[in-house]
């Protein structure tokens, strides 16, 4: 366990290190490699930090809300607002979905921003388990909602007879490409941020090592560190905000599969 | 003395064609700056940062669908043995699901419904 926090420590300037994933509790299953690893770490920190700070800051319940109890408030005023845009009063049944996805995906992309903390959301894997969940539940409520109907969402109406099977085919690529979309942006956001604050972080590093001149040097790439910092921030949030869009405006398809 | 407000017509020194013509003025500022605040509303959100989301956004709509298509026609050769037509045809259909995803993602044809 040791050994793969120093090896993080070990390189300061490689930018892909901080990806790296080791293993902290070994636990092998047949021929399957269950171990408890850096990233599962952080999932379990990622759910307990989301849950504990919703369940102490509304504890209180005070009718005149505390800071942190109006932060739990908005969040939920916010998402609920989304989800009832998106998909009417029929879709706040999965509002606890909806709002659970997306303060785990928001606090595991500002967990990121604590230095030496892992991103679990700049694995690729980890974004598309999230959204292939996401396409798992339109489909399967679809399914049981409206049966065959739902296959109703393949086949736009107005279409003359001759070209369904053609657009058909494309609608069913379409839909086929969500969870790729939907994953894909979240990982290469949050991979592609935290690459380049490392390597113009890494610019400091080997800059200031040339001497007064490098030193001087180093304030440039510095700046930009700082700058890029803030953007990431908003980057983080962002990025959570549009996967819980996305999965309102999918889940309003298993919803109102009628066109 | 007699000046007790813009809005009292029949106050002394207050008509006359000079008073007219700021007041006609004035209403056309108005009327032009509402017609603005008007349009500012959509307009607001693909400003700054939210422009490069969005532009993220629909980059990987596209590749998505574009991915998907050759995905789908790979594996379709691989297991009917009509390779290359189905990754050629597939890539193609991909391409036209990854158009229609990002037409779809910024709203512009309302998919027909």
């Amino acid at each position: 366990m040791t050994e793969g926090f120093e090896n993080l420590a070990a390189d300061p300037t490689d930018p892909t290190h901080q990806f790296q994933i080791f293993r902290i509790v070994p636990i092998h299953i047949g021929n399957l490699d269950l171990s408890f690893t850096n990233s599962s770490l952080f999932m379990v920190l990622t759910v307990a930090v989301a849950s504990a700070f919703l369940y102490f800051t509304t504890g209180g319940r005070s009718l005149v809300p505390s800071r942190m109890q109006s932060v739990s408030e908005l969040s939920y005023e916010f998402i609920a607002n989304m989800l009832r845009d998106a998909t009417g009063t029929a879709g706040m049944r999965f509002f606890p979905f909806v709002f659970a996805l997306f303060m785990f995906v928001l606090v595991a992309n500002l967990f990121g921003m604590v230095p030496y903390f892992f991103t679990i959301t700049s694995h690729l894997i980890v974004t598309f388990a999230l959204a292939v969940l996401v396409i798992g539940v339109v489909v399967v409520y679809g399914l049981m909602k409206h049966g065959t109907h739902f296959f109703g969402i393949f086949v736009p109406s107005g279409v003359p007879a001759v070209l369904i099977p053609l657009v058909a085919v494309i609608e069913v690529i379409s839909f086929l490409s969500r969870p790729v979309s939907l994953s894909v942006r979240l990982f290469a956001n949050m991979l592609a941020g935290h690459i380049t604050l490392k390597v113009f972080a890494g610019f400091v590093v080997s800059l200031s090592a040339l001497g007064a001149l490098g030193i001087g040097g180093a304030i440039l790439p510095l700046i930009m560190t700082v700058a890029l910092t803030a953007l990431e921030f908003l980057v983080a949030a962002l990025q959570a905000y549009v996967f819980a869009v996305l999965t309102c405006m999918y889940l309003n398809d298993a919803i109102h599969p009628g066109h | 003395m007699s000046s007790t407000g813009p809005h009292d017509d029949q106050t002394k020194g207050m008509s006359g064609p000079g008073w007219d013509e700021r007041r006609e003025a004035l209403a056309e500022k108005l009327r032009r700056h509402q017609a603005e605040q008007a349009d500012d509303g959509p307009r607001n959100n693909s400003r700054g940062f939210q422009g490069a989301a969005e532009g993220l956004k629909l980059a990987s709509e596209f590749v998505a669908g574009v991915l998907v298509g050759a995905g789908l026609g790979y594996l379709i050769d691989r297991f009917a043995g009509t390779s290359p037509f189905g990754l050629i045809i597939f890539l193609i259909l991909g391409f036209a699901a990854g158009v229609m995803n990002v037409l779809r993602s910024i709203g512009a044809p309302k998919p027909p419904r």
